[in-house]
């Protein structure tokens, strides 16, 4: 087995809201007790509905947000902020919308160089325009784009360009959060076929972030399921996926739809909202909307249990 | 009779740079209780389509058809006054942005209500127990006091849901969804469509589906309308067109997704949908297919016949060699 690149322990992050004169603060538990390994190679895909914290996870995983608690290491350095400037170079982000993440007034070229700028000042000017053309290149774009504005691309072409910029300095792990999501099906497959080439080609780690499980199935060696902030099960894909034992996990699998309209399906219909973070039901998170909670589970927050398909539950399926 | 027919549809937008087509000569019929889904990338013209009927373009577009009536109704000719009488009534539409389509100064439950007061002869009683009613229906907890917040003050999927309730409220014989899920979370998405199916079911409602989602197309479609570049390429009912596409762009739509992928490599359809400057001659979607042959860059396909789903394809696939050849 490969040395991992990233290992994060119990990684937490919460937020304090409010607090005006008359109310005090309160605490928004946006991510607690994370845990998980990336190999190089891999791809490890977080799934969960809004508001699960995976896009709390993917700041505080690429530095932008330190964990309040909890350990985060890359390449066997522990990361503290005073190591942020020096460890961000390995760890770099593609966002969901390409029409959002891409300055309309840079060229393509600036667009790419501007990390090689800021973080390899050594490098002269045409070493650093002459990767940039490579790298344009390498995502499946011409040599020629490089003088060209954001608007003249489409969003699949844009995407490619945020992957391009992503892996200008040579990053040992991507995390993608939605990165096809405001893409049309047919512009989809396109970008998940680069994704793959360029993994296998750069050995790459992926943290994918996702809440179409579809495309999950197809990227993920590993999952992570996320309710309310916390990790409910983890596990290679194809267990999680053939036999879940979280009753969260099967209902979300049992809820998204499936392009066969040959299937009968038996769904699952849940209860209720999903609730605030800011007041997390005590005991399983899930209790209130769950089949088959009990007092117990009402009452104390089952942990993850042992093993390589870890659940949180009392009662698991299978 | 059907309660929709659209005969030879066609929009065009005066644009600063000339005119551009956003439908090509469409057809849509759809009867009592039906659910037709309608299926294809953005900029396809699915939503132009709809929104046309409803009159909903702005000035910059021009309209044309042979035909275009609801109910017995001549949707080319009707006045303002008119059209105002069925749209919200007996053909309601749910926007795809339910942020940007309800009206942030007024409370949900004034939005919910004012269609009722237009359309429906109740009393203001009978308007707020309807409002309740409805909330319960979407799967809006607490109806009584959501009815009294602003859209701003709930959440995207709560939002959707009012926009559902308003769809819904006086009980629209053809409801039309304008990528009705898309901003809601799986769990949610599931609650929504067996509410949909769920009036159809019940009421007879006939319900037309806008998506781009397969699965979601797979799980709730009747019949499925394929849409490229503005044009429909293919309709079949919902079992044959994913066992036995007949247009290569459907053929191709489908191998693209992941759930159907053999390898790590997904099978994709190169290049884009055309734009304004860059529309083909012959076949739109012969840049991109892989069948595609002189005869299809120069000239313009035929629909096939029924049984071939009205492919607008030279080659249609799906097809036993023999009868090629006749």
């Amino acid at each position: 087995m490969n040395k991992p690149v990233v290992v994060a322990h119990d990684l937490t992050r919460h937020y304090e809201v409010g607090g005006g004169i008359f109310s005090s603060t309160q605490t928004v538990e946006a991510l607690s007790g994370a845990s998980f390994t990336l190999q190089p190679g891999k791809t490890l895909a977080v799934v969960g509905e809004s508001g699960c914290g995976k896009s709390t996870l993917a700041r505080v995983v690429t530095m932008i947000e330190p964990p309040t608690s909890g350990t985060l290491m890359i390449d066997d350095e522990a990361v503290s902020p005073d190591k942020w400037a020096s460890l961000r170079s390995s760890v770099q982000i593609v966002f969901q919308d390409p029409y959002g993440s891409l300055n309309p007034r840079q060229r393509i070229g600036d667009i790419l160089m501007e990390p090689l700028v800021i973080n390899r000042k050594d490098m002269s000017a045409k070493d650093r325009e002459a990767q940039a053309r490579d790298m344009l290149a390498m995502v499946g774009l011409r040599r020629e784009h490089f003088d060209r504005y954001p608007h003249m691309f489409s969003g699949g072409q844009r995407q490619r360009i945020a992957v391009a910029r992503a892996l200008m300095l040579n990053p040992r792990v991507l995390v993608l959060d939605e990165p096809v999501s405001a893409l049309d099906l047919s512009i989809q497959s396109q970008v998940l076929n680069l994704l793959v080439e360029l993994q296998e080609k750069l050995g790459l780690a992926y943290l994918f972030i996702s809440h179409d499980l579809s495309v999950v199935k197809h990227m993920a060696d590993d999952i992570v399921v996320m309710y309310l902030g916390r990790p409910v099960e983890t596990g290679p894909i194809e267990d999680v996926v053939a036999n879940p034992r979280h009753p969260y996990t099967k209902a979300l699998l049992s809820a998204t739809p499936i392009a066969d309209p040959t299937i009968e399906k038996k769904r699952i219909k849940l209860e209720g909202e999903l609730p605030s973070p800011i007041n997390v039901p005590k005991g399983c998170a899930f209790s209130p909307r769950c089949w088959k909670a009990t007092e117990e589970c009402r009452a104390k927050r089952p942990v993850l249990d042992e093993g390589r398909h870890r659940v949180a539950c009392y009662h698991p399926e299978g | 009779m059907a309660l929709l027919r659209i005969r030879n549809l066609s929009v065009d937008f005066a644009t600063a740079s000339g005119k551009f087509r956003a439908v090509d000569s469409m057809d849509v019929t759809v009867d009592r209780g039906d659910i037709l889904a309608i299926v294809g990338e953005s900029g396809s013209g699915k939503s132009v389509s709809m929104l046309a009927m409803m009159g909903l373009l702005p000035w910059t577009a021009t309209i044309t058809a042979d035909e275009m009536s609801f109910d017995g109704i001549d949707l080319r000719s009707v006045t303002a006054a008119q059209r105002r009488k069925i749209i919200g009534r007996d053909m309601a539409m749910i926007f795809q942005e339910p942020m940007s389509s309800l009206n942030p100064c007024f409370t949900v439950g004034f939005q919910i209500r004012e269609s009722l007061r237009k359309h429906m002869n109740m009393s203001r009683r009978e308007r707020h127990q309807r409002a309740i009613e409805l909330f319960e229906q979407v799967g809006i907890p607490e109806p009584e006091k959501r009815l009294g917040v602003f859209p701003h003050q709930m959440s995207g999927g709560m939002n959707q849901r009012v926009m559902i309730a308003m769809a819904i409220a006086c009980r629209p014989r053809l409801l039309i969804a304008d990528e009705p899920t898309t901003a809601l979370d799986v769990t949610i998405q599931a609650q929504i469509l067996e509410l949909l199916t769920g009036l159809q079911r019940d009421t007879g409602m006939a319900l037309i589906l806008i998506t781009h989602d397969m699965g979601v197309v797979a799980e709730t479609a009747q019949r499925v309308s394929v849409q490229y570049a503005g044009q429909k390429v293919e309709e079949q009912p919902v079992r044959p067109l994913f066992s036995t596409p007949h247009h290569p762009y459907t053929a191709a739509l489908l191998a693209a997704l992941p759930e159907r992928a053999t390898s790590k490599i997904l099978p994709s359809i190169p290049g884009v949908v055309p734009g304004q400057f860059d529309r083909p001659k012959g076949c739109l979607f012969s840049p991109r297919c892989s069948k595609a042959d002189d005869r299809c860059r120069e000239i313009e396909p035929e629909n096939q016949p029924e049984e071939l789903g009205r492919a607008k394809c030279h080659y249609p696939l799906g097809v036993n060699e023999p009868e090629m050849a006749q």
